[in-house]
């Protein structure tokens, strides 16, 4: 990826425009039908937006990772879904961007088609069997025949957007025999595979999203399985480009909680000039916890865009893993108590779902975020680094 | 360098948990694809450190650093280990 450029305001004015024009007037509608918000992402494909990670000499706009982040926050503040669904999408073009690799000439030719016809990849990374652990799969990639083709099958609980979604990147064993950390990444195409869904969708919060279980079935061929391995493209670029992706996305929806609470107390002050508002003094409380969402976001950003720029090996040490694991543990608690705070401000037409102060949908939607990756399992995995990392 | 290596396979066989007898496996096999998980990657890390008394710099602590028996023995080198 290009993520030193700063970020492109003209994009980023584009996404806005997108998220109050088109996300915001759909979001409660998306939230209450659990559907997936196709006028958001049409209109972010006409914008030509899905591409806007991939490399300018590929035909796409070669945004910074910088742009992205502020893109899903924009989205998020209007709409958590929208927000989610196109944080994950680029963050698998990250992937593919960052590890294509010299000389693999499909990942190019397939970066080309996401700018030409705007495909929306997701991914299928967890699966039944493995205890939520990313870093093993059940499934893996069969022995390839004479033509180098091959073939995979793997039961994921939960798959974003996949009914929507027109391209998959699926973590997978390495071959048949190989151990349950040895993993690649595979990119298939939905009219490569199989889909078939487990169960229904009807979630607490970023319903919008439409991640029921499904068990893929994909045949492909070797060329498109990206041709590092996955525990290096989850150490470079997945977990941490996720980590500030989301973050970014549950910032908005706190953002936005904020920006509610902020607009009750300013009309309860209009009502009643001069009165004390025991409300006001809640906000501004508020507003210092939102502050310091917005600092570990920020920051975390710009660290890894100066990792990502200058000493990229750096990126797979310990030290680094924890901080940006740390992103996601402290963002994660943080955004839905932003949230929850903000219905404090705002008393009973907060709770009500229909008024403008409404901010139920808020702490629903930030209440997946622990689940996104368990934290618990982040701070597992912490716990172990802790033990032999020396700074962090 | 045989007795570091020796010491290495130790600490391995006691703390990789691999699928696989670590005497079966090359100076420069893959441990992660003989089984060896990160957590008991770090625990190896952590045996290491106190087998022979060094303590590993933060750039040395990641995966492709403990992937061989090989990239162990030259971590440790680094940090002054005699071979």
């Amino acid at each position: 990826m290009t993520i030193t450029a700063g970020t492109d305001a003209g994009l980023v004015a584009v996404a806005r425009r997108i998220a109050d024009e088109v996300a915001a007037p759909n979001a409660a509608e998306v939230d209450k039908e659990a559907r997936f918000p196709a006028e958001t992402v049409a209109a972010l494909r006409e914008e030509r937006l899905l591409s806007a990670l991939v490399p300018v000499e590929l035909g796409g706009a070669g945004a910074s990772l910088e742009t992205i982040a502020q893109v899903c926050f924009e989205l998020g503040r209007r709409c958590g879904a929208s927000g989610m669904v196109f944080a994950m999408h680029q963050i698998q073009v990250a992937c593919m961007v960052d590890h294509r690799g010299a000389g693999a000439p499909w990942f190019d030719d397939y970066l080309r088609e996401v700018v030409a016809e705007q495909r929306l990849i997701a991914s299928i990374t967890s699966e039944v069997g493995t205890g939520g652990d990313m870093g093993k799969s059940v499934a893996a990639v069969s022995e390839p025949d004479a033509e180098g083709r091959a073939t995979f099958e793997k039961q994921a609980p939960t798959v974003s957007y996949g009914p929507h979604a027109d391209a998959f990147l699926t973590t997978v064993r390495r071959a048949p025999d190989a151990e349950p950390g040895d993993q690649v990444a595979v990119l298939t195409r939905r009219e490569q595979m199989e889909m078939e869904p487990q169960g229904t969708w009807d979630p607490l919060g970023m319903r919008g999203t439409c991640s029921p279980g499904f068990v893929a079935k994909a045949a492909f061929a070797v060329e498109q399985i990206l041709p590092v391995p996955f525990s290096t493209i989850s150490a470079e670029t997945m977990t941490p480009v996720s980590h500030i992706l989301w973050s970014h996305v549950w910032l908005g929806i706190a953002t936005d909680a904020f920006d509610r609470a902020r607009a009750f107390v300013k009309a309860a002050a209009k009502r009643k000039p001069g009165e004390p508002l025991p409300a006001a003094i809640r906000l501004s409380e508020l507003m210092s916890e939102l502050s310091l969402l917005r600092a570990e976001v920020g920051l975390a950003l710009r660290e890894y865009c100066d990792l990502h720029a200058g000493d990229r090996a750096k990126l797979a040490e310990m030290a680094t893993i924890l901080r940006f694991n740390n992103l996601k543990i402290a963002a994660s608690e943080q955004a839905p108590k932003v949230c929850q705070e903000a219905l404090g401000v705002c008393g009973i037409v907060g709770y009500k779902n229909d008024t403008p102060f409404s901010v139920g949908r808020h702490l629903r939607d930030a209440m997946s975020a622990r689940l996104m990756v368990a934290n618990e399992r982040i701070h597992a995995t912490d716990a172990s680094l802790l033990l032999i990392a020396k700074e962090v | 360098m045989d007795e570091m290596n020796d010491q290495i396979r130790r600490v391995i066989r006691e703390h990789g948990h691999l699928s696989v007898d670590i005497d079966s496996l090359a100076d420069d096999a893959d441990l992660y694809q003989a089984g060896m998980a990160s957590h008991a990657s770090v625990n190896v890390m952590i045996a290491l450190e106190d087998a022979f008394d060094v303590e590993f710099l933060d750039s040395m602590l990641k995966r492709s650093v403990f992937e061989s028996v090989d990239s162990i023995a030259q971590a440790l080198t680094e940090v002054g280990v005699e071979a």
